[in-house]
């Protein structure tokens, strides 16, 4: 148990702010992507959904920001949960760095292309 | 009626890996398991290896697998086991020999949350006075035995044996929502680290394992919205 007095316990608070962040969001979440869902799948017929549906839909700035809030929370949410379960199951100090480096890069980059896309739009022709 | 118990044993001195060994005894359905095991040991194979001491739940000593669930080998009946019974040590402890293990680290954990009162001040003439309702807070978590039932049954303990656990946890509610104790912040703490509470994914089989009935997911849960309210 030298986890218990050892190092991890100059964490700070960051244990249990990603604990209530995963309930925030994981509540946030359950209505976006509902409302996403309801939208995309069923207001409106997927073969519908173009790049001019696209268009239209951000000359909104509330579809950008509810966009981009579904992107940032369901992102962190997810590569928050993958870290406790790396946490959990990679006993091995060098795997969990290994494991934990793919993750935070790999959620970095999307969030980066993600929201430079959602910042940037801008309708061609 | 007879019952066919199969009991996972190992002797390290011998066995290069663990071995299911079968006893076929006699044994009235009222007769609790633990008779069972005295029986076998008494009058069967006399290097059967496991631990107990009071007989009646109390000490904590006999918790094990039993079909599969935590129990205590003193506290479940013949009757309510079938006629095949299978017995394996706890898991998640290294096994020192059949059914008993290494708990070591069980108690290194418990004793992490400093399990006793810790309060500097001037003690009053007579004792320190609590409310019924402020004994109440707390009850549920003092009628914790130490049998490790609760952690070993947790598979966030068997994937990362540096979790507290949930025993721990229990045992330092017990004194954080005791109004007497003052040693609240030092045990919140320990449990507000990675190895805390934080590891509780709310799996609830904690609370199915104790023999005692402690609602221990609740216990838990108390604990984790105590450091949300005191310290965000
Ligand atoms: S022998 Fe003491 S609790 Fe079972």
């Amino acid at each position: 148990m030298n986890g218990v007095q050892g190092q991890a316990r100059t964490r700070g608070n960051f244990e249990l702010i990603t604990w209530f962040f995963m309930r925030i969001s994981g509540v946030l979440l359950l209505f976006l992507v509902l409302g996403h869902l309801t939208i995309m799948h069923i207001v409106n017929d997927i073969q519908e959904i173009d790049y001019a549906f696209v268009v239209g839909r951000w000359i909104s700035p509330f579809w950008r920001i509810y966009d981009m809030l579904l992107l940032w929370l369901a992102l962190i949410h997810g590569a928050n949960g993958l870290r406790v379960i790396v946490d959990d199951y990679a006993r091995h100090r060098g795997w969990r760095v290994f494991w934990k480096a793919v993750l935070y890069t790999i959620t970095a980059v999307l969030l980066f292309m993600g929201t430079e896309v959602i910042l940037t739009f801008r309708s061609v022709g | 009626m007879q019952v066919r118990v199969r009991i996972r044993r190992y002797d390290p001195a011998q066995d290069q890996r663990p071995r299911y060994q079968e006893y076929v005894v006699d044994a009235e359905p009222e007769d609790r398991l633990l008779d069972v095991l005295n029986r076998i040991k008494w009058e069967i194979d006399g290097t059967l290896t496991f631990r107990r001491s009071c007989a009646h739940g109390v000490c904590g000593s006999d918790a094990m697998l039993i079909n599969g669930v935590n129990r205590l080998a003193c506290k479940v009946l013949v009757r309510d086991l079938g006629s095949t019974i299978t017995v394996e040590p706890l898991r998640g402890f290294p096994v020192v020999k059949d059914l008993v293990v290494d708990m070591t680290g069980f108690f290194k954990a418990y004793r992490a949350v400093k399990p006793w009162l810790i309060n500097d001040e001037t003690p009053p003439p007579t004792e320190r006075l609590q409310s019924p309702s402020e004994r109440e807070r707390f009850d549920d978590t003092t009628k914790c035995i130490l049998c490790a039932s609760c952690t070993t049954s947790c598979p966030s303990f068997w994937s990362n044996p540096e979790y507290i656990g949930p025993a721990a946890i229990v045992n330092a509610h017990r004194f954080i929502f005791d109004s007497r104790d003052r040693g609240a912040a030092e045990r919140l703490d320990v449990l507000n680290s990675r190895e805390g509470v934080w590891r509780c994914r709310t799996i609830f089989n904690c609370t199915d394992a104790c023999p005692r009935g402690i609602e221990v997911t609740r216990a838990i849960q108390d604990v984790k919205r105590l450091l949300l309210t005191e310290r965000v």
